[in-house]
């Protein structure tokens, strides 16, 4: 569609740029003065540059934490997108079965973040939780409270849980977007369902995929309460991901120097990612018309 | 070829019938716990209560700091709602209908708004709020919340405003309609489902959302969520209430899901699909 050119359309667009600086431009202001800043008290602090990044770019535990939440998103993105083409693909196309699904499929995305750690650490627990306990029945060692590796693979069985519905959901919603004709074509050609698949539902998927792909990876990359309610982080550190090291060193223990430097490097990476899905988006609409 | 097809198909229902299990299993383990006494949670596993009793809803509705949790959540995030949809319908009708200085930046940073991890905000948030007198009010959160929501909201809406063809603006014009009329008379019903979308997602977002809530409040404004914690009590944890705060979180989502069923991934593709 061609726009008009009117510099007055700010005035439509000038709430929503107070409001949304007035949470984002301060708050961003203050990171940027702690990171550069030694501070001791609310009236005693010290310029110093540099020397925080500096110091962060060593820290082991950080970097820990960083590589341990690339893994934790790679590993989020490996199970889920797959997952959820394949139930995209098997749901219903109509009828109150499809309703049903998509009802049942939209639930765990609209449970609050900390009532899915909740409902998790109780469902994983080998007294109290189906799961936990069907495990251990099984002859399967299993404690998310005590073995690191459990506590790892419980974090992401629940993630896989919680945002797997989402994949599906935007692939579902793609699959409706390809017009019956061409299945029709495909069983006069007598197409396998491979070759369905491959030459007619995922070009179509492809718009949605980039969508999905983008927004599971940066929301995984922030992921906080989840993991915080289910496991604390532990056993050890084998948990903490990035966001709940940051809110340790920032909070607990009130660096704020370190923490504000790497949230700005943080945020930083995001930045970059959604600059990434921004200009793939734009590009996908322009292709459109 | 059509019995290949009907065993294909069965196949399918039955991997669709293995996720939906999957997915619904720990919701009923939780309300399965929901109904059972603590004892009966602690003694051992069944898969439904054999002492079937509510007095865990019960503890929940007539103790005010437990209620007022829900009461708190809600008048938040239906300020959230009101708020985002009040800036956000104006600013969505500029971007899809005009070129103008910066609007590709603004549009871009807004985005970037609901990409960044809010734990790299909390401190900061926490004294802006103190230093203007909000902290521990329902509209501090509503505000905070604006900084995913707003994004949202925008982006949702511009996918469908950029649907509606512009002649019928013209025509308005045309007609003698002020703009003002125009947008409240003809423009805002023509895009009412996406709007209801759009009041869905910032109501979903906000709900949700328990970091930046909790940080924000402390007494006056607490969210149910952050008053869930209070269930580990110097006995342990209360394993039935809890279970039965987590059961009231969902009911609003599963209520109001109903409504925009059709609409829910296009609005998860930001208005895309």
């Amino acid at each position: 569609m061609n726009k008009t050119p009117n510099n007055k359309a700010w005035w439509l667009v000038l709430p929503v740029f107070l409001l949304v600086a007035f949470s984002a431009l301060i708050p961003l202001m203050t990171v940027v003065n702690y990171s550069v800043q030694d501070i001791f008290d609310q009236n005693t602090a010290y310029f110093v540059g540099i020397e925080w990044y500096q110091e962060i770019l060593q820290d082991e535990r950080l970097r820990e934490s960083l590589f341990r939440q690339f893994g934790f998103s790679f590993a989020v993105l490996a199970i889920e997108i797959p997952l959820g083409i394949f139930v995209a693909l098997t749901m219903p196309k109509q009828g109150w079965q499809a309703s049903v699904s998509l009802i049942l499929l939209a639930l765990p995305l609209l449970i609050p973040w900390n009532v899915v750690g909740t409902i998790w650490q109780v469902f994983a627990r080998g007294d109290i939780g189906l799961f936990g306990w069907g495990l251990n029945s099984l002859g399967v060692d299993y404690n998310y409270t005590a073995n690191s590796v459990d506590a790892w693979l419980t974090v992401l069985l629940m993630d896989v849980w919680h945002w797997t519905s989402l994949v599906a959901l935007l692939c579902y919603s793609g699959l409706r977007a390809i017009p019956e004709a061409y299945y029709q074509a495909a069983q006069i050609d007598r197409a396998s369902s491979w070759s369905i698949f491959r030459y007619i539902q995922m070009p179509k998927l492809k718009g949605v995929l980039v969508i999905a792909v983008l927004l599971r990876f940066m929301d995984s990359f922030m992921i906080y309460t989840e993991p915080f309610v289910l496991t604390g982080g532990g056993p050890g550190s084998s948990t903490t991901f990035l966001s709940q090291t940051l809110a340790q060193m920032a909070i607990g223990q009130f660096d704020l120097g370190p923490a504000a430097a790497f949230s700005l490097i943080y945020f930083l990476i995001v930045l970059l990612l959604s600059w990434l899905f921004f200009t793939t988006i734009t590009h996908m609409d322009k292709d459109k018309s | 070829m059509s019995i290949i097809r009907e065993k294909g198909s069965k196949r399918k229902a039955l991997g669709l019938i293995a996720y939906m299990v999957f997915v619904l299993l720990p919701i009923y383990w939780l309300l399965n716990m929901s109904f059972k006494t603590n004892e009966e949670i602690l003694s051992g596993l069944t898969l439904w209560p054999n002492d079937f009793t509510f007095d865990n809803y019960i503890t929940i509705f007539t103790d005010a700091s437990w209620y007022m949790g829900y009461v708190n959540s809600m008048t938040y995030v239906a300020m959230n709602m009101v708020i985002t949809l009040l800036v956000a319908l104006p600013a969505a009708y500029a971007f899809s209908r005009y070129k103008f200085v910066g609007d590709k930046h603004l549009f871009f940073w807004l985005l970037s708004n609901r990409m960044a991890p809010p734990a790299v905000f909390l401190l900061p948030f926490f004294q802006l709020y103190s230093s203007v007198g909000l902290f521990d009010t329902h509209l501090a959160v509503a505000l905070a919340h604006c900084l995913f929501s707003i994004p949202l909201a925008v982006w949702i809406l511009e996918g469908f405003m950029s649907g509606v063809p512009r002649e019928i603006d013209e025509t308005a014009y045309i007609d003698g309609y002020s703009f003002s009329r125009f947008f409240i008379t003809i423009f805002i019903p023509m895009i009412r489902s996406g709007i209801g979308v759009t009041a869905f997602f910032s109501f979903m977002f906000s709900w949700v959302e328990l970091l930046l809530a909790r940080t924000l409040t402390s007494v006056e404004a607490k969210p149910i969520s952050a008053i869930m914690t209070r269930t580990v009590g110097a006995t342990g944890i209360d394993w039935g209430v809890l279970a039965a705060a987590g059961v009231l979180t969902i009911i609003p989502g599963v209520l109001v899901i109903w409504f925009v069923r059709n609409h829910v991934a296009k609005g998860f593709a930001l208005g895309r699909v």
